[in-house]
């Protein structure tokens, strides 16, 4: 054996290659089978595509680094499940790209935050958090309602998700635009059309407060309100047989 | 430059021909800047732009001044000093970012500026992670690479100037990569952050990389590949692989900086884990291994303790340490099997760790005296005492049960500290320490006695850090999870928040020690270079190998 590895020792390419060999084969088991594997990822009602107001909002969140300190993915423990609610279904983050499940919990867990908290809660708390939550350590976004959505290239960003497998529909893509001005505009026109093309759950307000702008501010607190709250929990039965994993 | 055989006076080739490539370079990049409506993907064009025009004109003025013409008969020595100088740079870069983002979660109110928003915790760990991974480690990673290549296979690194355009190609990847988190360019993929166009940049830098020191094995005049290489390039090919398949997105247009990871959910969680895992496994572990297999048994004067243990643990390390990704993912919605077999394999692999522990511990057979006078050997032998005490803890948090508790909290903070700050920064130190008399041609350090000073503060540092992380993360833990007589939660969430405070505190000031013991070592290096001996030591014993001794070969160790 020992001198089988000399040939090795004297050979970079074989060396290169045996390592490639060697380094590809536990991805290729681990990996490959959950692109096929039906049992993956649930089947459940009420998962949808995010609202262009609601994916800018995601970009915002990523692009701030939130996932550092909060995770987006509740675990099946009894306290977990106490704290934040129902524990975090693959189907949940099917459309998420990237995902935000997060590593780390300086801060709690957002996987259901919406709806927990009014849009004037977030305001205040994303504005001077420890106002608020006075023990808090988290940064203050304050900036973020005093900055106009850059939203010029959202029907591009509707788009790039669609390439990568989100089945965003022409008539989406080609409204993007509208439908983000009709989400965070409560007495806009185009609130049905939004709510036909996303579903009847859409928020559709003034986030931020500033009637007069679509800020940051709207965007971010239009994503925290609708994580996790798309599902139909009572349709979905958690030890029906396909739901085992 | 120390001699080696070889034809004597060849030109460099290919200076013409990376100017051209440089100029069209230049082209694109004005166009891009002109053309994007994005304000940070212009900053970034006009990043690439400028090192692009640099790069240029230092290329012009060497080639019309025959700056080039290389001997084959020399090491290349020029781009590793260069690449000792930067990790150290980047090391405090990315240490004082580490200290300022301990210090406002321990004081919010006076390390945050509500207008700032680019100095949020959310953009500085980032910041933090890559700085001392990437750009410290991997610098620290280019240079003894191309230091260790060189000397066993006895040969000039190959590909002329292509070592420096890896090397100045990567420090472009480094600004790229910080100046994007600072104005919040990223990809949310923990360790690979930077977006579609710098993973296109690196993705180009590596597979430089890769040929140089393939090329430089090709030309090699030993039969043998020394072991280190083996590392090396289990280093090199592996994190190629991960960097592509992690990083493959479509981007919104061609002229933003945004892009969308091509999985999405479960599917993208693994893969970011199986890359994000084994960034640990290539980069943090079989690189800085590498270094071991060479450093440690230069610096004892011995050879590797066994060669066959040295094969077995080679092949069983990179085979395992692929599967382990999984354990990042218990109890979430990643299906049961897969995080079960990546538990299993998180397991076995603490038997391959603790396999190269054992043979860098044990190369100080009969050296053993070592430890107690020269504090560069001491700070390699230590590195792999924390080398095997994290290569333990991980298994053990690998298994669900304990994951349960550990995930999320600040255990896996300090895991990963005693990790970086004990086993690649002691051993990158121990590594430095040994080069920088070899490369200026200098008889000894400055001082060995700041040595100690910087040995004793770091370790007191990690202690701090890791004691402060283990009791702040398996308090909150049990806090998370405790309940009342009663039967309701014991404690809200900001409770737990609340109750770390002391420990925050605790794992700064940790940190402030490690930093500072940088700092000693910086200004250790520089009154090296400039040729110092500090004033009490000039009658010390020399504890310094020759700089030209023999080299270490496989064979060596062999019989």
């Amino acid at each position: 054996m020992w001198k089988h590895h000399k040939k090795l020792e004297r050979h970079s390419l074989l060396l290169v290659i045996g390592i490639l060999v060697v380094v590809a084969i536990g991805g290729l088991v681990e990996i490959s089978p959950l692109f096929y594997l039906e049992s993956t990822i649930e089947k459940v009602d009420g998962i949808r595509p995010y609202t262009p107001l609601e994916l800018a909002g995601r970009d915002i969140y990523v692009r701030e680094g939130c996932y550092v300190c909060h995770s987006q993915m509740i675990r099946p423990l009894r306290d977990e499940v106490e704290r934040y609610g129902h524990y975090s279904l693959a189907a949940e983050s099917m459309y998420d790209h990237p995902f935000q499940w997060g590593s780390k919990r300086t801060g709690p867990d957002l996987a259901r935050v919406g709806g927990k908290y009014s849009d004037g809660w977030q305001i205040d708390h994303l504005t001077n958090p420890r106002a608020v939550v006075p023990e808090s350590v988290m940064p203050p976004y304050a900036f973020l309602a005093k900055k106009d959505l850059d939203y010029r290239d959202i029907a591009d960003k509707l788009r790039a998700q669609r390439t990568v497998g989100v089945p965003y529909s022409d008539a989406m893509i080609a409204n993007a635009v509208t439908d983000l001005e009709t989400q965070a505009d409560p007495f806009a026109s185009g609130g049905t059309a939004l709510k036909k093309r996303y579903g009847p759950k859409v928020n559709q307000r003034d986030f931020d407060g500033q009637p007069d702008r679509i800020s940051d501010m709207d965007a971010l607190i239009a994503y925290l309100q609708m994580l996790g709250t798309t599902v139909d929990f009572t349709t979905y039965k958690a030890d029906a047989g396909e739901n085992l994993r | 430059m120390a001699a080696i055989d070889g034809p004597k006076g060849t030109a460099t080739s290919g200076a013409g021909l990376l100017a051209g490539l440089l100029g069209l370079g230049v082209f694109i990049t004005i166009f891009m800047a002109s053309r994007t409506h994005d304000p940070r993907f212009m900053v970034h064009a006009y990043i690439f732009m400028a090192a692009f025009t640099l790069a240029l004109a230092v290329l012009v003025i060497g080639i019309s001044a025959d700056r080039f013409v290389q001997s084959e008969d020399k090491y290349e020595d020029g781009v590793i000093r260069a690449g000792v100088i930067a990790s150290l740079f980047w090391g405090v870069v990315g240490m004082l970012v580490g200290v300022v983002i301990a210090s406002q979660l321990s004081w919010p109110n006076l390390f945050y500026f509500p207008e700032l928003g680019w100095l949020n915790f959310g953009r500085l760990r980032p910041l933090h992670t890559s700085a001392v991974v990437f750009a410290f480690g991997g610098n620290v990673l280019i240079a003894t690479s191309f230091y260790v290549v060189q000397r066993t296979c006895k040969a000039r690194l190959a590909g002329g100037i292509a070592p420096w355009v890896v090397f100045w190609g990567y420090q472009l990847f480094i600004i790229l990569a910080a100046t994007g988190y600072l104005m919040g360019v990223t990809q949310s993929r923990e360790y690979a952050e930077p977006e579609w166009y710098v993973d296109i940049w690196l993705t180009i830098v590596w597979v430089t990389y890769l040929l140089v020191f393939l090329g430089t094995i090709w030309k090699r005049k030993e039969p043998h590949i020394y072991v280190a290489n083996w590392f090396y390039l289990a280093f090199i090919v592996t994190v190629a692989m991960l960097h592509i398949v992690n990083n493959l997105a479509v981007p919104v247009s061609p002229l933003s900086s945004h892009s969308y990871s091509l999985f999405s959910g479960v599917q993208d969680a693994l893969v970011q884990w199986w890359y994000g895992h084994n960034a640990v496994g290539f980069f943090l572990t079989a690189g800085f291994l590498a270094i071991m297999y060479y450093f440690i048994p230069k610096r004892a004067e011995r050879p590797v303790y066994s060669y066959r243990l040295s094969i077995v643990h080679f092949w069983a390390l990179i085979f395992i340490y692929i599967w382990a990704g999984p354990h990042h993912l218990h109890y979430t919605a990643l299906p049961q099997w897969a995080q079960t077999l990546g538990m299993t394999f998180s397991i076995m692999l603490w038997m391959p760790s603790w396999g190269g522990m054992i043979n860098g511990l044990m190369t100080l057979s009969g050296a053993w005296d070592k430890l107690r006078t020269d504090a560069v050997m001491r700070m390699l032998i230590a590195s792999l005492a924390f080398y095997g005490m994290s290569t333990f803890e991980g298994p053990v948090m690998s298994v669900r049960a304990v994951n349960a508790l550990s995930h999320y909290t600040d255990w896996t903070i300090g895991h990963v500290h005693s990790g970086a700050l004990g086993w690649v920064g002691f051993v990158s130190f121990g590594a430095i320490y040994c080069l920088v008399p070899w490369l200026w041609k200098r008889p000894r350090l400055y001082s060995d006695r700041l040595v100690e000073w910087h040995f004793w503060i770091a370790t007191i540092g990690i202690l701090l850090y890791i004691a402060a992380m283990w009791v702040s993360g398996i308090m909150e833990g049990l806090m998370w999870r405790e309940y009342t007589s009663e039967g309701f939660l014991a404690y809200s969430f900001v409770q737990t928040v609340q109750a770390k405070h002391v420990a925050n505190m605790v794992r700064a000031l940790g940190g402030l020690l490690y930093l500072s013991g940088t700092l000693i070592m910086v200004y250790n290096v520089w009154r090296t270079i400039r040729g110092d001996v500090a004033a009490l030591e000039t009658n010390a014993v020399l504890v310094q190998p020759a700089a030209s001794g023999p080299v270490p070969t496989g064979t060596a160790a062999a019989q």
